[in-house]
């Protein structure tokens, strides 16, 4: 059988230096499967948003391969790519450029060619998914924080993606935008990819985990088995909360 | 940051004016300011019946004098300028308590200084009463580069970031004890600003990385478009008709 | 310097309004072929901070303090055309916004402010770097000059514009003097902090500076232990243009002896060509009506003001702009019979 066709993401011998000279990925591979929703730890630098530009082809050139939903990431689908692959960046400013809430999350689905009461209907189902529907008339910057980053899940949810990438989704959040955020991930049917140090989130919202590490998987495995192994954390500077003890929570999941 | 949405200049309400479409009101500026400069100089009186004019517009959008003055005050560099003109230029001398005026130049500051003056007020006047989305979509529909308009627009939503981004900086500056005094700083400033500038760029880069990401090709949707009526359009032109009539008058008088 | 409405007068509003929308139209189409589609954002972005920067003060001495332009600067770091673009909407921002420059002076500002200063830095940036070996030393002290003769130049511009189109009678070697005098003061303000800024992206960024494009090197990456070449970002936007350059240069060199010939009989060159070209043209401005660029009468130099330096600055200035559109033509004629 064909493996593409079950993952949504494969990514196999993926390596990258930036043009500083400073290399990032050193032979990054991995797989997620349809409906799967995955953590992606590792510590400040190791390569975890280089690896996110990878995934939707921004960033190319390096070595290895990317693969989405069966297609090669690469010039030639460059356009379904992106549309399959949400990217939620860590600051919503980069990702609301657009005067209001409205035109921003209408952005993804006009580029596509959509428009009229079908472009508006998406735009109030994306808004309503994460309980931002009467902000749609605002201007993104008058938002608090938390709020701009549920518009920006929100502009990537209205374009209907095959897997949503969050780079560190809780970072910057207070406790109460943290929980809002995660349930509202957890009512979402689509393929989650979460990149992120932080562990408790990890362990709330994804059953599997891989350990991004100097560049490459140094684990994969079920995330509470991994923060679990304090040889394995303290080897990838991976640290838990104060307090916090991995086994003694039960996954909502 | 938070200024954002309505800019400095901009004083909100809900007078006539102010409910004008933009590009009527930008039309009617650019042609109000074009007849006040082709108006001969010699017509004082006519320079009068234009600030008149302009008060009567002022009154209608409840534009208070004391503001309108104040923002006067960003002419001052040339008034400087002008000030020194009776004394610089050429021709016919005349004295004026002791002090040898050109009475050439004497017209030539009070042409400066009357057109110039005018000029500042209706644009204060543009900018008091109108958005800057307002404003965007303006300059939209009177057909200017689209590429223009999506630069013009990039600044401002992203204006007060990198603002917010330099005075960041120099609080951490600061706050370490430094305090630029001359020309031996200019070398930390100036690292602050490259610092900036690749901060700036990388953050178009991100941006740009958000906007592909969502199925930009280099054309952004129209999502909003603004229209006037008929009688919009005569209540705005109504200004520049009426200068046209007083500048006629000054060339033929 | 934001000229206000009323200051030059119609005519030459109309035609610099005229020239501004050109330029802007040629900038959109170029900053179109070397960014395409992130041309919007980018821009955007960097107009912002030339928005920005120009808040920024450098102390100069006892509470006074000076600013960038940004005009080189952003040629340097941007390329000529997206330079233009960036200053020109900052420029119409700001006259829109806060009414900072007249409306019917945006021509004259966006010819003088944006075009004169970007597209001179970068004539001046890109034939030194071409010239001089290729070390980070040498692209600042391109910067260095590129910017500090992008200053001059607007005002020689400026001057140029007011001599055509000023409502004041005011004789144009005090206009020229004052303008340009200060405007060289500025002008090593903004080439000392333009030299520095690029020398700081330069330092981090490399591939950032777009003058400087052509100085990085290949890099290698690290797979499972082995070096393996990286595949190059993009497909290399500069193939050569080194040929291109020289013809350029040698272009604007032959046309400087050209005109230093034409314009004078006695061997002083460049300060002669300055001389005649606009700086000293104040009594014969008042009898002629016509074109002033056909005075060429040979006068002595007799106006002590203009000091050798000042004069040789502002030659080689003028130099660079009549060189450009030689050059440009050059480079535009080449680039037409490639596609083709």
């Amino acid at each position: 059988m064909d493996p593409v066709t079950t993952f949504s993401l494969d990514v196999s011998g993926l390596a990258f230096a930036y043009p500083d000279g400073h290399q990032a990925l050193f032979g990054v591979d991995f797989t997620v499967a349809r409906g799967e929703r995955v953590a992606l730890l590792g510590p400040n630098g190791a390569g975890k948003t280089t690896l996110v530009l990878h995934l939707n082809g921004i960033l190319t050139g390096g070595a290895g391969t990317v693969t989405v939903a069966g297609l090669p990431v690469g010039k030639r689908h460059m356009a379904e790519i992106r549309r399959r692959v949400g990217i939620v960046f860590q600051d919503p400013d980069d990702q609301l450029f657009m005067p209001t809430v409205r035109e921003d999350v209408a952005f993804g689905p006009a580029a596509a060619g959509m428009k009229g009461a079908e472009l508006e209907q998406r735009v109030r189902t994306a808004l309503e998914l994460v309980g931002m529907a009467d902000f749609a008339d605002r201007p993104p910057h008058h938002l608090s924080f938390g709020q701009r980053r549920r518009v920006a899940v929100a502009t990537v949810l209205a374009m209907e993606p095959e897997i949503l990438v969050l780079d560190e989704p809780s970072s910057n959040l207070d406790p109460a935008s943290r929980r809002e955020l995660a349930d509202i991930l957890r009512s979402l049917d689509v393929t989650v990819l979460m990149v992120t140090h932080d562990l408790p989130y990890a362990l709330e919202l994804c059953p599997r985990a891989l350990i991004l590490s100097d560049g490459v998987i140094a684990a994969d495995g079920k995330t509470g088995e991994l923060l679990a192994d304090e040889a394995l954390m303290r080897a990838h500077r991976l640290e838990l909360p104060f307090g916090f003890d991995p086994r003694s929570v039960t996954m909502g999941a | 940051m938070g200024a954002g949405h309505a800019h400095r200049l901009y004083r909100h309400g809900h007078s006539p004016v102010h409910a004008l479409p933009p590009h009527t009101k930008l039309a009617a500026v650019f042609a109000f300011v074009v007849v006040v400069v082709s108006t001969p100089r010699e017509a004082m009186w006519a320079f009068g019946l234009y600030a008149v004019l302009l008060g009567l517009v002022a009154y209608a959008a409840r534009v208070p004098a004391a503001f309108l003055l104040r923002r006067l005050l960003i002419e001052i560099p040339f008034v400087a300028f002008a000030v020194l003109m009776p004394f610089v230029a050429e021709g016919e001398q005349v004295t004026v308590l002791g002090v040898q005026l050109s009475l050439n130049g004497l017209w030539g500051a009070w042409n400066v200084l009357a057109k110039g003056t005018l000029g500042v007020a209706a644009s204060v006047l543009l900018a008091a009463t109108t958005e800057l989305r307002e404003l965007l979509l303006g300059l939209q529909r009177l057909r200017l580069p689209p590429l223009l308009v999506q630069i013009a627009s990039f600044m401002i939503r992203y204006g007060d970031v990198i603002t917010d981004e330099m005075r960041r900086m120099r609080i951490a500056r600061e706050s370490r004890g430094f305090e630029a005094r001359g020309v031996r700083h200019w070398g930390v400033l100036a690292k602050s600003a490259g610092a900036l500038f690749i901060r700036s760029y990388e953050r178009g880069e991100r941006v740009h990385l958000a906007m592909v990401s969502r199925g930009y090709a280099g054309s952004m949707p129209v999502i909003d478009e603004v229209t006037a009526s008929r009688a919009q359009w005569s209540y705005a032109l109504a200004l520049p008709s009426a200068a046209l009539v007083v500048c006629l008058l000054g060339w033929t008088l | 310097m934001h000229v206000p409405d009323g200051f030059i007068d119609a005519p030459i509003s109309a035609a610099t309004a005229v020239v501004a929308a050109g330029a802007i139209a040629v900038s959109l189409r170029g900053a179109r072929r070397e960014l395409d589609e992130r041309t919007a954002p980018l821009a955007g972005l960097v107009a912002a901070f030339i928005f920005a920067v120009q808040m920024l003060n450098f102390p100069v001495a006892a509470g006074t303090s000076g600013h960038l332009l940004g005009g080189a600067l952003a040629a340097i770091l941007v390329g000529p055309y997206t330079g233009v673009l960036c200053v020109s909407v900052v420029l119409l921002m700001q006259g829109i916004l806060f009414a900072d420059g007249g409306l019917t002076a945006l021509g004259v500002n966006i010819t003088d402010m944006a075009i004169t200063t970007t597209v001179v830095a970068y004539a001046v940036f890109r034939g030194l770097v071409k010239v001089l070996p290729r070390t980070r030393r040498s692209v600042t002290a391109a910067s260095f000059t590129a910017a500090l003769l992008s200053v001059p130049a607007a005002a020689l511009v400026f001057t140029l514009l007011y001599s055509l189109g000023g409502t004041t009678d005011v004789s144009l070697s005090k206009v020229a003097t004052a303008m340009i005098g200060v405007h060289v003061l500025i002008g090593i303000g903004e080439a000392a902090i333009t030299a520095l800024t690029v020398g700081a992206v330069i330092a981090v960024r490399p591939d950032l500076v777009y003058g400087a494009r052509g100085l990085e090197q290949r890099l290698k990456l690290r797979v499972n232990g082995e070096l393996v070449d990286a595949a190059p970002q993009l497909a290399p936007v500069h193939t050569s243009h080194r040929k291109v350059w020289l013809t350029g240069l040698a272009a604007s060199l032959l046309l400087a002896g050209f005109v230093s010939f034409y314009a004078s009989s006695n061997p002083d060159g460049l300060e002669k060509v300055a001389a005649d070209h606009g700086i000293d043209r104040k009594a014969k401005e008042h009898a002629s009506a016509d074109s002033p660029l056909a005075d060429y009468g040979v006068r002595d130099v007799e106006d002590t003001r203009l000091s050798g330096g000042l004069a040789g600055v502002i030659g080689v200035g003028v130099t660079v702009v009549a060189g450009t559109g030689v050059f440009w033509a050059v480079r535009k004629r080449r680039n037409t019979s490639q596609v083709a």
